[in-house]
């Protein structure tokens, strides 16, 4: 049964569960609230945003930080819609 | 949160992961194109860092102490957050479930990190890891076991795994030697991984 | 909604490209209906832009562990409960 990268339930793992608590950063309560913004706007609904986590590469994915992967599936699903040009986010990022 | 300026690229940080400045730089362009305003964005994360499990550990504290709500917590938790003043969040429907003498609740989200966070606040970043949403579902007891937590083969084991938009918590039992607490001591109690269900409340202090 | 509380179901294992909510640690696996949840937007279209309807009934539904990780012989049993729509249910044989 093929299953995607996000799709972990029960999966064989040695990699322990580290329970160190870790405050959120400014940039990723910004990520968190760019994303409901967007919700609320009609722009990225949460399943569209799932959808957009879910199709990270899977190297990326399993790399990337949480809140990364949401900016990921932010722009992709943003890209798709016309809302951001392609490699437009990239640019702005670079200066 | 820092102060930030509109009129130019955002300024890159050195000591700072290369996601801050994208973010930033996302911000800044949806602002710009008109897409979102500040104001919304500073609404959204004021909403984000207020949420405590504080508000969860309400909704617990209230069903210990009175049979009453807890029958309506269980019959419709959005509704009884709502009852106390509490924001229930975005979730259409919310799912409180109780650990007894014979049952314990865990709650885990595999295919992401769906978590009750109007209530409860932001998740632990362990319960959005990959290690977590593979073993709670395969080997709870054995996840407990690492958070300290073991229970009896007497007791069943119930993994709830949120798959769809439905936001679970779980109401832990009431710790022994209680009976004299306020509503609020008790509260106190109500830890945020014992509405999750990797942990029982704190014990009470000693007088 | 076709299911009722305690009735036992399987879980469809039919392959799915795209977004979907049911996890492949349970398709093919036949579980016992605990509750029977109201009607969502389908995730599935509504993640491609689509208004998810019609609605779909939800159901919470409860699997055995040695169901779903058969081989793992000595690991205690527990049970897993997983939110799964209508569509992926099949009457169990």
């Amino acid at each position: 049964m093929v299953r995607g990268v996000h799709d972990r339930g029960g999966l064989r793992t040695d990699e322990p569960i580290d329970r160190s608590e870790h405050a959120l950063e400014d940039w990723e309560v910004l990520t968190d609230a760019l994303a409901g913004a967007l919700a609320r706007r009609g722009l990225v609904n949460v399943d569209e945003l799932r959808r957009g986590i879910e199709s990270i590469p899977p190297a990326e994915y399993e790399r990337a930080s949480y809140y990364e992967r949401w900016l990921l599936s932010i722009e992709t699903i943003l890209s798709e819609k016309g809302v951001l040009a392609a490699g437009e986010l990239d640019r702005r990022a670079a200066g | 949160m820092s102060e930030h300026d509109h009129d130019h690229t955002p300024i890159a940080n050195r000591d700072e992961p290369a996601a801050a400045l994208r973010a930033r730089a996302l911000e800044e362009l949806l602002v710009q194109k008109g897409v979102l305003r500040p104001q919304e964005i500073r609404a959204g994360i004021d909403w984000l860092v207020s949420r405590t499990p504080a508000d969860g550990a309400r909704l617990v504290a209230r069903a210990w102490v009175e049979p009453e709500f807890k029958r309506r917590l269980l019959a419709d938790a959005r509704s009884a957050a709502l009852e106390l003043g509490l924001d229930p969040g975005p979730s259409p429907v919310v799912v409180a479930l109780e650990n007894t003498e014979t049952v314990h609740h865990m709650i885990v989200c595999t295919l992401c990190s769906c978590y009750p966070r109007a209530l409860l606040g932001p998740p632990p970043a362990w319960y959005k890891s990959l290690p977590y949403r593979s073993r709670a579902v395969s080997d709870a007891r054995g996840v407990l076991a690492e958070f300290g937590l073991r229970i009896g083969d007497d007791v069943e084991v119930r993994v709830v795994d949120s798959t769809a938009d439905i936001r679970y918590l779980v109401i832990p039992r009431r710790p022994r030697g209680t009976d004299d607490l306020s509503e609020v001591q008790l509260a106190a109690l109500v830890t945020r991984d014992s509405m999750i269900g990797v942990a029982q409340p704190a014990a009470p202090a000693l007088a | 909604m076709t299911y009722r509380v305690g009735e036992p179901v399987a879980v469809a294992g039919r392959a799915h490209s795209g977004h979907h909510r049911t996890p492949s640690y349970i398709k093919g696996k036949t579980g016992r209906i605990e509750r029977v949840h109201a009607l969502f937007r389908n995730p599935e279209t509504r993640a491609y832009g689509d208004d998810g309807l019609p609605e779909v009934p939800l159901y919470l539904v409860s699997f055995a562990r040695s169901e779903l990780w058969p081989d793992a012989r000595d690991v205690a049993e527990h049970r897993v409960f997983v939110d799964v729509f209508e569509h992926w249910l099949e009457d169990a044989k």
